[in-house]
Order: structure tokens, then C-alpha cells, then sequence
């Protein structure tokens, strides 16, 4: 039987900015329908792996390959065209333009049905929709990251990538964020997370990667790395 | 109460002052359109808008001397904008493109260059000499006159005056649609809100800075040809003299908002006349020599006070 190719892997990545290696040899893969969490300390490459994928700065060694094709490098903008959408983790909406404008903005390389999809987000988001006309910029943090979600949908992305969704958002709105990835990734979208409240991602995700110094420790299933000794010794301990 | 303080007041005042103010107002949407998604201060803004007189001009010219008879300024303006835009974009290809990503002080020094350029071409194809836009003198506008004598408090503008403020109401309006209503307006506010998001949303910029250099450049040739119009000539130093007032009123609206721009270029433009009004005794309050230092002032006092201008804009 002839497996599909991953939604998007990470081959041995090496990248960083300037003369200065971050990533020393990333390898990770997202199969088609799964929710991947990466986590890790602060300055372990977490977001620096998100950029190497977006083009954002130069993959010096490894290969991206989205569903089987190599996009290592593509320029940012082309990038999402492939099909790879992209939430950043701060200003991740026009905070100047109404919600309707920012779902329109992310539909920008989409030629057509760009109405049914808005429709499709309104659904998927029901607050969303009475404050279409508002401005981005006036709503609270976790609505704005229901923006910034569902203005990345707009395309028919292959793969969404969510850099810390949950960033400085109250306890209750994390967890309603987190059921949200849930409810888009059922509609067929592999999820990429990179996320600093390991738990609850480990949780939400099929599987997960541990990056440790620009390399990732340890993989495994949600459960096992939550229920793994050391990967609990050293992140999941105290608090959080 | 109407009596001659009404009739100077309003007269030779206030619609002059409105008048200078559309003009401004037309050249600073193009400055904070620049500032805000280009993320320049472009100095060869004043000259978009002499260059486009001086075209506007010579089509005047070549078809008087071809047919007998002067195009009106205004539909003499509608091709110069189309060849300044052309123009421009060429000038944005080969010249500003390459700094896209140097820091911004080189893309303003750029400007700089690009603006000494322009004037010096102009020079060479036109003279340094004044030349006469339209002769004559300007008369009021009879029906206007006639309307508001009629209920005692005449109004005297003349026809130029009616038009120039016509026509910036006109280019505001579309102005209005076009960033509200249309994708590609939508997409210039995008790329001035967050040009990072912009560029990982997958808006495609180029297209968006064209579109720029579009829209600024039409409203910059229209206040050239309105400006030529007003003052009844051209000369090559006019731009140049229009850069500090447009500069004022865009800050004063708040850099990046094409509104601010206008309410900024309005009161810029009102202040300069108004501050020239004998408001205490008989003589001017501020001598009309020192008007350009009104729109100095206000820069500066605005910088100190609330730099983000009226409409919360940028800062840098």
C-alpha cells in the first residue's frame, strides 16, 4: 500500500540569522489530519523552525517538503500560494481593518468562493460574525487570535502553522483556543503548534517534538512525552 | 452678522484658506500614503506635482497651437496623470526598488537625490523662467454671487476656486471608495497597518506599492494643476515650496491616514490665511510673509504634543 507523502517535513534543518547556527539539524513531520505540538525552552529554536519553513530567513543545510514537493527557501510570500498558512505569534491582525477585511486580506491569493469560505469561518467561529464590522484592533486578545485563525484559513491551506496561540491569553480563553485547533484540524487541516503551555498542547495534539538547543530531543505520542519521565523533569515541572 | 467683517472674512479669507488647504491636503495623501506603506519620507513628492503642472501645461499648449483652441486645465490634467504615473512607476522600478529593503534614512536621502533630479530635467526641458498657466483675471463666479447677494451676504469666488474645491470633494470621495471598498484599497491599508503580516498573509507588495505610487501620484498631479491653476503660473520652485505644509498636515492627520492627510492639509491651509487676518486692530494679525512658518509651527508644536497626529498614525 502506498503511503501519502507527510503534509509537511522537516529534513535536517540547519538555519539561523547571519553567522549564527540556531537549528543544528531539525528533523520533524506532520502527517495529513494531525495536530503536531513542538515544544521546548525559551531560545531552543522553536520559532526559529517556523521561519526556516516560512522563508524567512535562509535554510543553510535540509530540505522543507510540503505533500512530497521541496519548497526549501521559497520566498515568504509564495509560500502561503504553496498552501502553508501562517499565525504569527504577536500582530497577527490588521488591527486598522474590520474583521471582515482581515479574512478577506488572508483570501488574497484565493480566486474564487472567497465568499462561501467567509461564511464557512463565521460558522466556525460564531463570534466572529456580529463583530465583522469592528475593527480587529478593538477586540480582546483571544478574539484576535480567532481573527488571526480564521483569516489564515481563508486559503486552502495544507498545512496551518500556529506559533504560541495560547501567548498571554487568560487561563479560560486557552483552553477554548485549544478546542478550536481541535475543531479545525477535524475539518481535515494538519496543524503545526509551537506552544510554551506544553501540557495543555500535549494534550490537544496527536504527537509531539521536544526541542532542546536547536535540536529536537524527543518525539512521541501527546501522552507519552506527557507521562515521560525526563521530558517531565525538565519542562513539564511546577505550575504550568 | 454680515457686514464687512462677515464679507472680508469669508471672502478673503476663509476661501482662500480652503482652497490652499485642498491643494495641501491632495499632496499630503500622497506623502502619508508614501510614509505609510513605502515607510518613507519622500521629498520628490513636491516635485510630482510641479512636473505634473508643467505637463498638464504643455498639452494646453500643444493643442492650442494645433487647433486654435487651450484645453481647460482640468481635462488637459487627466492624461498628465496618466503619463506621471507611468512615469512614476518607471522611477519606483529602477530607482526605489533596489533600496526596498536598505534602512529608511537612504530611501528619504534617495528621495532627496530623485527630487533635485526631477526639478533640474524640468529646468532643462522647460526653463527656469516662469511661464503664465492661464491669463487673466479671475472673476467671481456670477451665479454664486447673484444666489447668496440675494439674502445679503455675497460670496465671491471665482470659478477657479469653485473648481479646485469641487474637485478635491470629487477625488476624496473616490479616494474613500477605493480604500474602503475595493481589494486593492483594502490591501494598501493592510500593507501600512503591518507590512510583516502583509507580506506572510501572501499580499502580493509590489502590487500594492504600485498601486501606491498610483493613487498618490494621481492626487499629487491633481494639486500641482490645481495649485497652477489658483496661482496662475508655473514655476519650477513650486512643488518644493508645497513640501513643508504637506509634510505639516499629513503629520498633523497622523501618518498613514489619507483622512488625517485631508483634515490636516485643510487646517494647515486655513491657518496660513487666517493668521494674516486683522483679528486685533486694523492690521494683520501675522504678517502674510511669514504664512510658512504657520505650517512650521504647527509641525512642531503637533511633534511635541501628540506626535501620532489626530488620527493616532504612526511614529517613528
Amino acid at each position: 500500500m502506498n503511503k501519502l507523502p507527510p503534509a509537511l517535513e522537516l529534513k535536517d534543518i540547519h538555519a539561523g540569522y547571519g553567522e549564527t547556527e540556531i537549528l543544528h539539524g531539525i528533523n520533524l513531520s506532520i502527517d495529513n489530519g494531525e495536530i503536531v505540538a513542538i515544544i521546548g525552552p525559551n531560545g531552543a529554536g522553536k520559532s526559529t523552525a517556523i521561519k526556516a519553513i516560512l522563508g524567512l530567513l535562509n535554510v543553510t543545510k535540509g530540505s522543507v517538503i510540503l505533500n512530497g514537493n521541496e519548497i526549501t527557501d521559497t520566498a515568504p510570500d509564495r509560500v502561503v500560494t504553496k498552501g502553508i498558512s501562517y499565525v504569527p505569534q504577536t500582530h497577527n491582525v490588521f488591527v486598522n481593518l474590520s474583521v471582515q477585511e482581515n479574512l478577506e486580506m488572508g483570501a488574497w491569493t484565493r480566486l474564487d468562493g472567497i465568499k462561501d469560505r467567509l461564511e464557512e469561518m463565521f460558522v466556525l467561529f460564531p463570534d466572529l460574525r456580529e463583530k465583522r464590522r469592528q475593527a480587529a484592533g478593538s477586540l480582546s486578545g483571544g478574539q484576535r487570535q480567532m481573527v488571526a485563525m480564521a483569516k489564515a484559513l481563508m486559503v486552502d491551506a495544507k498545512v496551518l502553522l500556529l506559533d504560541e496561540p495560547t501567548a498571554g491569553l487568560s487561563p479560560k480563553y486557552r483552553g477554548e483556543i485549544f478546542s478550536t485547533i481541535q475543531d479545525i484540524n477535524s475539518t481535515g487541516v494538519p496543524i503545526l503548534i509551537v506552544e510554551q503551555n506544553a501540557k495543555q498542547a500535549l494534550g490537544c495534539a496527536n504527537r509531539g517534538y521536544v526541542f532542546v538547543d536547536g535540536t529536537n530531543r524527543f518525539e512521541g505520542t501527546g501522552t507519552d512525552l506527557l507521562e515521560d519521565r525526563e521530558v517531565a523533569r525538565m519542562f513539564l515541572g511546577g505550575g504550568e | 452678522m454680515w457686514n464687512s467683517f462677515g464679507f472680508e472674512f469669508v471672502n478673503f479669507y476663509f476661501i482662500p484658506g480652503i482652497v490652499l488647504g485642498c491643494i495641501y491636503a491632495l499632496g499630503a495623501i500622497g506623502i502619508t500614503l508614501t510614509f505609510g506603506i513605502l515607510r518613507f519620507a519622500n521629498f520628490a513628492h513636491g516635485e510630482v506635482m510641479m512636473t505634473g503642472a508643467y505637463v498638464t501645461w504643455t498639452l494646453m499648449a500643444v493643442t492650442g497651437a494645433l487647433f486654435g483652441w487651450v484645453l481647460h486645465p482640468l481635462i488637459a490634467a487627466i492624461p498628465s496623470i496618466f503619463i506621471m504615473i507611468i512615469l512614476f512607476i518607471i522611477i519606483d522600478r529602477w530607482f526605489y526598488k533596489p533600496f526596498r529593503k536598505a534602512p529608511t534614512i537612504k530611501l528619504v536621502i534617495a528621495s532627496f537625490g530623485m527630487m533635485l533630479v526631477i526639478r533640474s530635467l524640468v529646468q532643462v526641458v522647460w526653463g527656469p523662467n516662469q511661464i503664465t498657466f492661464v491669463k487673466g483675471i479671475a472673476k467671481p463666479n456670477s451665479f454664486i454671487r447673484e444666489l447668496t447677494g440675494s439674502i445679503d451676504m455675497m460670496i465671491l469666488i471665482p470659478n477657479k476656486h469653485f473648481l479646485i474645491m469641487s474637485g478635491t470633494l470629487i477625488i476624496v470621495i473616490i479616494l474613500g471608495y477605493l480604500l474602503t471598498s475595493t481589494r486593492i484599497g483594502k490591501a494598501m491599508r493592510a500593507v501600512s497597518d503591518s507590512p510583516d503580516l502583509a507580506l506572510v498573509t501572501g499580499i502580493d507588495v509590489e502590487v500594492v506599492i504600485r498601486a501606491t505610487w498610483i493613487v498618490g501620484g494621481a492626487c499629487a498631479v491633481a494639486a500641482g494643476v490645481f495649485l497652477a491653476m489658483d496661482i496662475q503660473m508655473l514655476e519650477t520652485t513650486m512643488g518644493f515650496r508645497m513640501l513643508l505644509p504637506m509634510f505639516a498636515a499629513a503629520i498633523l492627520g497622523g501618518i498613514g491616514k489619507p483622512y488625517g492627510a485631508v483634515l490636516g492639509g485643510l487646517v494647515i491651509g486655513l491657518a496660513e490665511e487666517l493668521v494674516s487676518y486683522p483679528w486685533i486692530g486694523d492690521s494683520a494679525l501675522i504678517s502674510p510673509g511669514y504664512k510658512s512658518g504657520v505650517a512650521f509651527a504647527i509641525m512642531i508644536v503637533m511633534l511635541i504634543v501628540r506626535p501620532s497626529g489626530i488620527f493616532k498614525g504612526r511614529t517613528f
